[in-house]
C-alpha cells in the first residue's frame, strides 16, 4: 500500500506526535519499506478464521465493586508532583476548549 | 571473593556456612559495578544507600537487578526514555512485592531498549550497553543491561520482560539462561506497558536451576492484573533434576531455513544430538505458519505500543515542553520525549488502526496470530518441548543493524510466534561460534515451564 507524505502529516497528527520536515521524509521510507514487507500477510488464507488477542481464554474478569486502595494523602501529593505544572493537590492543563 | 559465577544455591550455602555476611556480599558487588559498569553500561541507576538490614525468605540477602521499565517504589524509572528520566515510582510492582518478600536485594535497574523497543539495547537514550564477551557487539535486546549484568557478574540474577523475544535474545547474545514464562503466569502489574497482549516479565539467571527458583517466587495471580490467570504454580524446582529419558522433543524444519547461520546450526545440531543421547525422541514436526509470525508481530506490536504509548503526554508526568496551547503541549513533549524508534512504532500502529486500515492490517494480524497458536496447539499434541535456535546469528557488532529497522526486526525471527501464541520458552546457552555464545531454544506448553526448565537442567548437567 502507498504512502504518502500526507499520510505521514496526518499519523503524525492523530499520534499526537511532532515531526521535523526530515523526519517526514525519513518516516515516509521506513514505513514504507516495512508495510510492503507485511504484505506477505495476503498470502495467508484466513477465511473464516477468529481473530486471536488474548491467549489464556480468559473473559470478563471481574472483581467485586469496592475500593481496595486506602486513601494516603502522602501518596496522592507524591504521585502529583511528578506532573509538570500543578496547583495544590492537582494537575494543570492547558484549556482543552479554546476560544477563537 | 570471587562473585563472578556465584549462583543463587551457592550464595545461599555461603550465608549459611557465615562464608560472607549479606551486607558482605551486596558491597562486593557494589564494588564490582563501579569497577565494571562505565565499560558494560549495564545499569542506568545503583542502589548505594540502601539500608543494610538482614533479610529473609528464599532469596534471603541475594543480590539482583531489575530492567528499568519495572517499578519500585521510591526509585527513578525511566525506561531508558528522555520522557521518563526524571519519574520517580510512585509503587511496586507485584514481582517486585514478590522478590523483596522473598528477601532479595535490589542492586539497581538496568539499560534497555527504549520502552523495551529493540533487539541490542542500542535504542536506549542513555547510551548502548555493551557485551561483557566482545564490547565492540551488543549484548541483544531488548533486557541487554540485565543480562549484560548477570553475565558480566554484576548481579546473580535479573528480571527482564519479554514482548517478542527481549528476554531470550540477550540470554542468548550473554550466554546467560532467559525465560519468558506463559502469558498470565506472572503479573505484569507494575511493568510499563509495551504490547500489553504480548508482554511478560521473567527471570535471567546463570542456570536453569536459578531460573525455576525466581520463577517460584513471581509467578501467580494478582488481583491488580486481570490478565495472570488464576492457577496455581507449581514449585518449578521439584523433579527438574528427573531424566529426559522419552521425553518427545520437536524440531520445526521452519526454524532451520536459510536465514540461519550455518556455524549457530552447527551448535544447535550438537545440542539437540546431546538431547538426544540424553534418552530424548527427537521428531521432525512443522510449525506452518512460521514465517508470517514477523510480520504478524510487527503489526499487533506496535498497534498496542501506539495505544500504550499515548499516556506518555507530557502533563501527568514525565517530560514537558513549553508550548502555549494543549496541542502543541502533547507535540512537542512527545517529539522531545521519545527516540526514533519508539515514534517510528507509535507511527506504524496508528496508520495500520486508523479509518479505513483496521481490516487489512491488524484484523489480518491477529487472523494470523490465530493460525500460529494453532500451529503450536497441533505440535504439542505430538510433542512435549520443541526445541531451535534463540537467534538466526551470535551477537552483532554496534551499529551494523541500527540503520536498517527491518534487518533489526530480523533478529527476532525466531522469537516472536511464542508471545503470539502465549506459550512459554526459554534460551540455554549451549556453545559459542567465534568465542559468541549461542543459544538453544526450548518452547513448553502453555502453563509447562517445568518441562523446558527440566530439559535445560538435564541439558547443562551432562
Amino acid at each position: 500500500m502507498a504512502l504518502s507524505k500526507k499520510d505521514v502529516k496526518h499519523i503524525a497528527k492523530l499520534a499526537r506526535l511532532g515531526l521535523s520536515g526530515k523526519e517526514k521524509k525519513k518516516y515516509l521510507k521506513d514505513l514504507g519499506g516495512i508495510l510492503d514487507y507485511m504484505e506477505m500477510l495476503n498470502e495467508v488464507d484466513t477465511k473464516n478464521v477468529e481473530p486471536l488477542a488474548l491467549v489464556t481464554g480468559l473473559k470478563n474478569v471481574l472483581r467485586k465493586d469496592e475500593n481496595f486502595h486506602q486513601l494516603d494523602i502522602e501518596k496522592v501529593k507524591q504521585i502529583i508532583s511528578q506532573a509538570a505544572e500543578r496547583e495544590d493537590n492537582f494537575i494543570k492543563t492547558k484549556p482543552v476548549l479554546e476560544n477563537k | 571473593m570471587n562473585i563472578k559465577n556465584l549462583t543463587i544455591r551457592e550464595v545461599k550455602r555461603g550465608l549459611d556456612k557465615k562464608e560472607f555476611s549479606q551486607e558482605e556480599l551486596r558491597q562486593e558487588f557494589l564494588k564490582s559495578i563501579k569497577k565494571k559498569n562505565p565499560d558494560l553500561n549495564a545499569y542506568l541507576s545503583v542502589f548505594k544507600n540502601e539500608e543494610p538490614e538482614v533479610n529473609k525468605g528464599v532469596l534471603a540477602g541475594v543480590p539482583c537487578a531489575i530492567k528499568d521499565n519495572i517499578l519500585i517504589n521510591g526509585t527513578g524509572c525511566t525506561a531508558a526514555s528522555k520522557i521518563l528520566e526524571n519519574y520517580i515510582s510512585t509503587y511496586d510492582a507485584t514481582v517486585i512485592k514478590k522478590l523483596r518478600g522473598a528477601g532479595a536485594v535490589f542492586l539497581g535497574k538496568t539499560n534497555l531498549d527504549e520502552f523495551a523497543m529493540g533487539s541490542s539495547t542500542e535504542n536506549s537514550a542513555f547510551g548502548p550497553t555493551k557485551n561483557p564477551h566482545d564490547l565492540t557487539r551488543v549484548p541483544g535486546g531488548s533486557s541487554g543491561g540485565s543480562a549484560a549484568a548477570v553475565v558480566a557478574g554484576l548481579s546473580i540474577f535479573a528480571l527482564g520482560s519479554d514482548t517478542g523475544g527481549s528476554i531470550r535474545l540477550p540470554a542468548s547474545f550473554c550466554g546467560v539462561v532467559g525465560l519468558k514464562p506463559t502469558y498470565g503466569r506472572v503479573s505484569r502489574h507494575g511493568l510499563m506497558a509495551m504490547a500489553s497482549s504480548l508482554d511478560q516479565i521473567g527471570p535471567i539467571t546463570k542456570n536453569s536451576y536459578d531460573a525455576a527458583l525466581v520463577l517460584n517466587i513471581i509467578a501467580g495471580s494478582d488481583k491488580f492484573d486481570s490478565t495472570a490467570v488464576p492457577k496455581e504454580a507449581p514449585d518449578y524446582t521439584s523433579g527438574i533434576d528427573k531424566s529426559i529419558k522419552g521425553l518427545k522433543i520437536g524440531i520445526p524444519k521452519e526454524y532451520f531455513s536459510e536465514g540461519l547461520d550455518g556455524k549457530v546450526n552447527n551448535v544447535i545440531q550438537k545440542a539437540i544430538s546431546k538431547l538426544q543421547n540424553l534418552g530424548a525422541e527427537i521428531i521432525d514436526i512443522s510449525l506452518p505458519h512460521s514465517e508470517y509470525a514477523l510480520a504478524s508481530y510487527y503489526i499487533i506490536m506496535p498497534c498496542e505500543v501506539s495505544s500504550n504509548l499515548a499516556r506518555y503526554d507530557g502533563i501527568k508526568y514525565g517530560f514537558s515542553a513549553k508550548a502555549k496551547n494543549l496541542i502543541d503541549t502533547y507535540l512537542k513533549s512527545r517529539e522531545g520525549g521519545f527516540g526514533e524508534e519508539a515514534r517510528r512504532r507509535i507511527m506504524l500502529g496508528t496508520y495500520a488502526l486508523s479509518a479505513g486500515y483496521y481490516n487489512a492490517y491488524y484484523k489480518k494480524a491477529q487472523q494470523v496470530r490465530a493460525l500460529i497458536k494453532k500451529d503450536f496447539d497441533e505440535a504439542f499434541k505430538k510433542v512435549d518441548v520443541i526445541a531451535g535456535p534463540t537467534a538466526p546469528t551470535v551477537a552483532f557488532k554496534l551499529g551494523e543493524k541500527v540503520k536498517d529497522p527491518l534487518t533489526m526486526y530480523l533478529s527476532d525471527v525466531y522469537t516472536v510466534a511464542i508471545n503470539l501464541a502465549g506459550v512459554p520458552a526459554l534460551s540455554v546457552p549451549c556453545g559459542f561460534v567465534n568465542n559468541l555464545p549461542v543459544g538453544l531454544q526450548l518452547i513448553g506448553k502453555h502453563f509447562d515451564e517445568a518441562v523446558i526448565l527440566r530439559t535445560a537442567h538435564n541439558y547443562e548437567h551432562n
